[in-house]
């Protein structure tokens, strides 16, 4: 009965994001290999108005926004999954072992987590970004993914130290279990869907702060993603001219990525979480 | 009789900042072999503290402890806790949910001195033993069984481990008065190996105890037989704690 009623308040939030979300991701992964058109390709005038030829108008290049949008989500959801993975991989390592081992282990690594907390991350993506030739997506992912764990770590900590007392950790310690069984049985499982939920909000962050540094002109260097159409967008003074189509459509694509995967996030967190849905 | 663990003014102290707490004062008490010993003071008196140090998931910050007339920080941990278990108090927490009992029981038996055959079998002995059906619960996932199953299952665990030493941190505490008496003798089943019972409960404790050691703050006030005890205590925080006790008779199951 509890998990018909468990199962009724997911479909809602989470049901509606995940929908919007692999919406956008089937459209933006299926397509490209079967486009005929290169996002790069100038075909023709500055700012065209949206037509029959280009369904989104074009760019200050002349190239079509569409294809550039398409190409462009496939990019920045890439750009986010892998430094969302990255920071997630980060962050739930440091916490685990910060929370669950406590002490000293816990003073170091905190410290850690502390001091990349008070730096302003976007301070220290100009700098790596600046002192490196060309950004790949890759590179880009990496230089997101390392600037933003120390959140998770944060939040996998708290949850790790909530465990740490338990009596089945006991139990498993007088098993004789490891260090790495008790860690790999006992507590992450535990942890598992703080460690998705964290995920998904990493994965947006990562979009967002792609978007933030494209923006700046640090973005990938070889390729489009939205945040580059928007930089584009800036500094051809689309807004002025009124081609409206060159930064509304990547902006809408990056607002609705966001918002599905907060939305999917937040429905997750109601499932985990009895005392929001109003239950208890 | 032969001591088979001894304390000497074991002392833990937690240091919060500025704050000194003094969870275990100069404990000094041994247990002999074969004996039930209890352990009854109030909550946050120190019991769980002394048990954790006795486990060693503390350690202490003074004095010292010897199993078997050997220092308990010269046996590496696997070892002593071949011979040294416990039983704790939330069935609720006490069991991996992600786990069926079949597995949970596996990995108690890697700890256990005697190696066997047929490690199932050995498991469905354990499990009947406390009055289970083997085939009810060996697929069962912990949240899918009862408090009282629970720890019956916990005593199974024991069974199937035989330590020389079982602490019983508030094994009764949680769970219905009416189940209580089934896993006490459970536990009394287990006579041969040396129980050390800790407890809040003073009528539980002259029940069950051959002896028994009364702790406040962090200090054992005082030792000695139940009945002793019971009918010339001599601390005045154990005249306290047994005119506490609202009717002390046998009858009380």
């Amino acid at each position: 009965m509890n998990l018909k009623k468990r199962a009724g308040a997911l479909n809602k939030k989470l049901l509606i994001g995940a929908i919007i979300f692999f919406v956008i991701l089937i459209v933006s992964f299926a397509y490209p290999p079967f486009s005929k058109r290169d996002p790069l390709e100038m075909e023709g005038m500055m700012f065209e108005p949206p037509s029959s030829l280009y369904p989104l108008g074009t760019d200050n290049f002349g190239r079509d926004v569409l294809t550039e949008l398409i190409f462009g989500t496939k990019t920045s959801i890439t750009i986010g999954f892998i430094a969302g993975s990255i920071a997630t991989l980060i962050g739930t390592t440091i916490g685990v072992f910060a929370g669950y081992c406590g002490g000293n282990t816990d003073n170091i690594l905190n410290t850690i987590t502390n001091i990349f907390l008070v730096i302003p991350p976007i301070l220290i993506l100009i700098v790596i970004s600046v002192s490196i030739q060309s950004r790949s997506i890759l590179i880009m992912s990496l230089i997101l993914g390392i600037t933003s764990w120390p959140w998770t770590a944060r939040a996998i900590r708290a949850q790790a130290q909530s465990l740490r007392n338990r009596e089945h950790i006991k139990m498993a310690k007088l098993n004789g279990e490891s260090l790495a069984e008790i860690i790999a049985f006992e507590v992450l499982p535990y942890l598992a869907s703080y460690i998705v939920m964290a995920f998904i909000l990493q994965v947006s962050t990562g979009i967002l702060n792609e978007a933030a540094m494209s923006m700046l002109g640090l973005g990938p260097t070889d390729t489009v993603s939205l945040g580059t159409m928007l930089e584009w967008a800036l500094l051809f003074e689309s807004a002025r001219i009124g081609a409206w189509w060159a930064f509304i459509p990547p902006g809408l694509a990056i607002t609705m990525i966001t918002f599905s995967l907060y939305l999917a996030n937040s429905g997750m967190d109601e499932i985990v979480n009895p005392r929001l849905r109003g239950v208890v | 009789m032969e001591k088979i663990f001894e304390c000497v003014d074991l002392c833990k102290t937690f240091q919060k900042g500025r704050k000194r707490i003094e969870a275990v004062k100069n404990a000094s008490f041994s247990i002999g072999k074969g004996e039930i010993i209890s352990l009854v003071g109030e909550s946050g008196s120190g019991k769980s503290t002394l048990a954790n140090l006795m486990l060693r998931f503390l350690k202490p910050t003074g004095g010292e402890a010897f199993l078997d007339g050997k220092k308990i920080e010269d046996y590496r941990k696997k070892e002593y806790w071949k011979k040294v278990q416990a039983i704790f108090q939330d069935p609720f927490s006490s069991f991996n949910d992600f786990f069926s009992v079949k597995k949970i029981l596996e990995r108690a038996i890697k700890i256990s001195s005697y190696p066997s055959p047929d490690p199932e079998e050995r498991i469905r002995e354990a499990v009947e033993a406390v009055n289970i059906r083997y085939e009810e619960i060996c697929d069962k996932k912990p949240f899918e069984l009862s408090g009282g199953q629970k720890q019956r299952l916990m005593i199974a665990r024991i069974y199937l481990i035989k330590p020389e030493l079982l602490i019983a941190d508030e094994p009764t505490s949680m769970i219905d008065a009416v189940l209580r008496a089934g896993i006490l003798e459970l536990l009394l089943k287990l006579r041969g190996t040396t129980i050390m019972l800790i407890t809040h409960d003073l009528a539980l404790a002259y029940y069950i105890s051959d002896r028994m050691l009364i702790m406040q703050n962090g200090r054992i006030v005082e030792e000695g037989e139940p009945q002793k005890i019971l009918e010339a205590p001599e601390h005045p925080y154990t005249k306290k704690l047994i005119e506490d006790v609202p009717k002390l008779s046998e009858e009380w199951l």
